[in-house]
This record gives C-alpha cells, sequence and structure tokens, in this order.
C-alpha cells in the first residue's frame, strides 16, 4: 500500500484531502443550518430542543459525528502540512517588494488566516455548546429534554459573543467563496460547459450559508 | 539614442537592483541612476545601458539573463516593481517597454524567488529544476524509422488546438516566482496535458504524470492552491484549465498505474 501513501502525501494527494474534507465540511454546514433554523420558531425553544435532542442521542448521527470529527481533523492537518511546506517553497530571502494583490484576490491567498479564525471560533462554539449539551448539567424543558434552546438565548444576549458569530462567519463566507470552487479544480472537476454554474453557485452557496448562521446571533441579540 | 518616435521623451529613473555575488553570499538592493532612457527601449536595454555605464566606472555588471530578446526562450526573468516579468500582462522582460514606465520612477528589480531556484548571482537564478522535470517525462518516446505520412494519426482541430495553447509554455518559471506557495504546477500541467490530449502521447500517459509530479515535489516547489497568480502572470498566457487537466491526470493514473511505489 505504500503507492496509495505516497501518492496521498503528494502534493496533489494532499490537496485532494482538503478537497474532499473540505466539501464534506459544506455539506455538513447545510446539515446544521437547516436544523438550526428552528431557533426561528416561536415556541419558547420546544421544537429546537426536541431536535437537538435527537441529534444527541440518535445512534446514526452519533456515528457520523465521528466521521465529522474526522473530516476537521484530515482538513486541518493537511492546511498545516500543505501550509508549512508552501511556506518553506519560496525559500529563505522573499521579495522585498511583491505586488502579489494585483493579480489575485486576498482570500485566494489567505486560507490558512481564514482557517484559523474559523478554527478558534469553532473552539469556543463547541465548548459553550455542544460541551455542555453533551456533558454539562443543563435544566430540563417542558419535554424534559435538555433545554439547550435557553443557553443559546442567553448567550446570544453577550455582545462579544454575537461580534465572535458574525466575525467567524465572515471568515467562513470567504473561506468558501474560494474553497467551494477550489476545491472542484483541485479534484479535475471542471469543465467549459458546467465551472461557471459551479463559481456561481458556490458564491451563492457561500454567502446564502454564512448569512445564515450569523441571522442566529443577531436575531437574538436584537430581537428577542 | 533618442529611439524612433519623434515624441518620447527620454527618461531618468531610479533603478534599487538584487546585488548578490553568489549562491552563498548575502544579497541585497543596490541604487542606481540611470539616464537619457528612451521610453522605446526593452527592458533589458535599459539594463544593458545601466551595465555599460558600471563597466565604464570600472564597476561589476549587474548579471540578468537573456538570450532570444523575442519572448520565446523564457530566459529573461526579472521580478519588477513586485510583479513577474513587470506590471504588463502578458508579456516577457525583453518585451516590456520603457514606455510603461514615467520619468522619474523607481523602479526594483529582484530574481525570481523560489527555493528551488537558487540565484546564481544577482538577477540571474538556476532554473535546471525545470528541466530535471521535464527530464522525468514531459517528452515522447518516438521509434526510429522511417518519416510518418502527414495526417497518418488524425487529431481533431479543437484537441490540436487545445495541445498547442499548453505547449506555447516559454518555461521562463513565472508561473513559480509570482505564487505565493512558489508552485510549479502550470508549468507541469502545461506539458502533461498537451501531451495527454495527444494520442502520441497516450503510451507514456501515466508514467509522465506520476513522474513529473514526483520530481516537481522533489525539488521542492509548492503545492497549488487555486489562487491563479500563475495564469495571470504567465507571458503565453497558459490557462488554469491546464492545472484540473494535472490533477485528473494525476488520479486517474494512481488509481490504475501499474506502478507500486
Ligand atoms: C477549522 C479550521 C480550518 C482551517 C485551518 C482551514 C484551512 C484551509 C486551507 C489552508 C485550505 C487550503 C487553501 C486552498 O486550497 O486554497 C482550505 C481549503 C478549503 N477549506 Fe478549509 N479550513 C478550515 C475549516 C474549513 C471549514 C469549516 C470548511 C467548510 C465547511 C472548509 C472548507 C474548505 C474548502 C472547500 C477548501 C478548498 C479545498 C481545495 O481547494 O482543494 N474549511 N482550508
Ligand atoms: S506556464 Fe507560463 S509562466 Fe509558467 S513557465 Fe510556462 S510560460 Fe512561464
Ligand atoms: S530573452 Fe528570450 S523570452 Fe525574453
Amino acid at each position: 500500500m505504500s503507492w496509495l501513501s505516497n501518492a496521498l502525501s503528494s502534493s496533489i494527494g494532499r490537496k485532494i484531502i482538503m478537497s474532499i474534507t473540505g466539501l464534506f465540511l459544506c455539506s455538513f454546514l447545510v446539515i446544521h443550518l437547516i436544523g438550526n433554523l428552528q431557533l426561528f420558531k416561536n415556541d419558547g425553544g420546544v421544537a429546537f430542543n426536541i431536535y437537538s435532542h435527537f441529534m444527541g442521542t440518535n445512534p446514526v448521527i452519533r456515528t457520523i459525528e465521528f466521521v465529522l470529527l474526522a473530516g476537521f481533523v484530515f482538513h486541518i492537518y493537511e492546511a498545516i502540512a500543505l501550509t508549512g511546506r508552501n511556506k518553506a517553497a519560496r525559500g529563505p530571502q522573499g521579495y522585498k517588494v511583491d505586488n502579489i494583490g494585483q493579480n489575485s484576490p486576498w482570500q485566494s491567498r489567505n486560507m490558512g488566516l481564514l482557517g484559523t479564525i474559523i478554527l478558534i471560533f469553532l473552539l469556543v462554539h463547541l465548548y459553550n455548546f455542544f460541551y455542555r449539551a453533551r456533558f454539562g448539567d443543563l435544566d430540563p424543558d417542558i419535554n424534559s429534554n435538555d433545554d439547550l434552546y435557553t443557553l443559546v438565548a442567553s448567550s446570544f444576549k453577550q455582545w462579544w459573543y454575537v461580534l465572535l458569530y458574525v466575525l467567524a462567519q465572515v471568515a467562513l463566507a470567504y473561506h468558501l467563496i474560494h474553497g467551494f470552487k477550489s476545491a472542484f479544480q483541485t479534484l479535475g472537476l471542471t469543465h467549459r460547459k458546467y465551472t461557471p454554474f459551479i463559481t456561481y453557485f458556490g458564491y451563492a452557496f457561500s454567502i446564502i450559508v454564512c448569512a445564515g448562521f450569523a441571522a442566529m446571533p443577531l436575531y437574538f441579540f436584537f430581537l428577542k | 539614442m533618442a529611439g524612433s518616435n519623434p515624441n518620447a521623451k527620454p527618461m531618468d529613473l531610479t533603478l534599487k537592483v538584487w546585488r548578490q555575488r553568489n549562491r552563498t553570499a548575502d544579497g541585497q538592493l543596490v541604487d542606481y541612476q540611470v539616464k537619457n532612457i528612451s521610453p522605446d527601449m526593452s527592458f533589458l536595454e535599459m539594463l544593458d545601458v545601466l551595465n555599460e555605464d558600471l563597466l565604464h566606472k570600472g564597476e561589476d555588471p549587474v548579471a540578468f539573463d537573456h538570450d532570444c530578446r523575442e519572448g520565446i526562450c523564457g530566459s529573461c526573468n526579472l521580478y519588477i516593481n513586485g510583479r513577474a516579468h513587470g506590471p504588463e500582462p502578458g508579456t516577457t522582460t525583453c518585451q516590456l517597454h520603457m514606455r510603461k514606465f514615467k520619468d522619474g520612477d523607481t523602479i526594483v528589480v529582484e530574481p525570481w524567488r523560489a527555493a528551488a531556484f537558487p540565484v546564481n548571482r544577482d538577477l540571474s537564478v538556476d532554473r535546471s529544476a525545470f528541466d530535471r522535470i521535464i527530464q522525468a517525462g514531459g517528452y515522447v518516446s518516438v521509434n526510429t524509422g522511417g518519416v510518418p505520412d502527414a495526417n497518418e494519426i488524425p487529431v481533431p482541430k479543437s484537441i490540436a488546438d487545445r495541445a498547442f495553447d499548453a505547449a506555447t509554455c516559454i518555461g521562463c518559471g513565472a508561473c513559480v516566482a509570482s505564487c505565493k506557495n512558489a508552485s510549479a504546477m502550470l508549468f507541469v500541467s502545461a506539458k502533461v496535458s498537451q501531451l495527454a490530449l495527444l494520442p502520441q502521447g497516450q503510451v507514456e500517459r501515466k508514467t509522465r504524470v506520476e513522474n513529473m509530479v514526483a520530481q516537481m515535489d522533489k525539488e521542492g516547489f509548492g503545492a497549488c492552491t487555486n489562487i491563479g497568480s500563475c495564469a495571470a502572470e504567465c507571458p503565453v498566457g497558459i490557462s488554469l484549465e491546464n492545472i484540473a487537466i494535472l490533477n485528473r491526470e494525476f488520479l486517474a493514473a494512481k488509481a490504475t498505474s501499474n506502478n507500486l511505489a
């Protein structure tokens, strides 16, 4: 199997892992967004708590959780490996004057920075909601489900929390504006007929998904 | 020499040129003044004027690579004001004219920067890494024998055009120089897709892409992150589509070749 490990640790192999995990994470975002839309329901959180109870206890979901974790781990691992390799490739002496900004978009050159912002957000997010829902001691709601809704609602009353969430979504949007179409390019899935559509779709996807997530903290902060 | 254009006013410029004695020495930017530069000169002719001045003063001339001076050999590689081959799209440095600059401008001139392209001296870098990548598979093995008849191997016009577009790569290395990751994937992809598109390239199709990518990695070039600086700076307009073709070829070869290493 050395051919496989050699292939996957080559420059293109690493990129292929990045792109597959990246697109997998995009599919997760869709599910996560659709489920969380129940936060907007005006029922004091009953529906949202039923949903989060299901997500926290269903064995299929719990299994997929590990796949999701692996997706993040591989994506981040390859991001670090590639960024290290790419920094070394410039050599010890960089340019004194570099106007690279004139030939390429900012987000394409700063995927590592954007990813790091997303990672910091992710750790705070997991600690505050996931960890406390799974291992914490939330009060029961009227259906005796854990009342995650109240925790979400009270968290999003803190301005710095709302700010962190909105900034993270802006970073994610830029990450995906480059990343979505980039993943198809990396996988060689390009065609004169379909690539323009993939580009536009990726753009719309990034904005709609991230605006959807950002709407949640803003809704609780300003309208609840 | 005032040039052929009677309206062209000669200009005075300040140059900041990278000077470095050899591979291991430290280098730095050194300021020079050049006077009476005709806007009709090419960038290299302007450097010739500088070197003549330096020689008259008994100083070492600035080393820079050049050969054809007509945009086809790919050796005149300079990073000018932070851009590969200067600010003008679709040109090599020898085809860049001084009329793109203004009287009194300061122009920074640096060599290509990549771990795989060590500086020989001043502005001249060693691009033999590209030669080794081509040697690893960027060719078609042809048996000796009689000359084949024209059109014996049919190639559709649309395929021939795409292969020819890829074949126009002059191996200058502007893609590597301008890439944030110093990636050589545009260069490698141009050769891989040119030969993968043509019937003559089929025999070595899988080994070619495997060996060329392995050599590219061994030379220490970075991995493409689809930024697009390379295609924007490429003097002959090699398109990013070739990199997608390279990735596709690589995946297919790794999945199906008989190479177990
Ligand atoms: C958690 C921290 C994260 C880090 C450090 C990170 C970092 C990176 C880096 C460095 C790249 C490579 C740049 C490139 O290929 O252009 C990349 C690509 C990508 N990322 Fe992330 N990312 C993170 C999270 C995410 C998330 C949450 C998603 C989506 C839900 C995502 C989706 C993508 C996609 C689709 C690509 C493109 C893959 C390709 O071009 O081959 N990333 N990421
Ligand atoms: S792809 Fe373009 S920039 Fe790169 S070596 Fe070939 S001609 Fe030069
Ligand atoms: S000197 Fe040959 S391309 Fe410029």
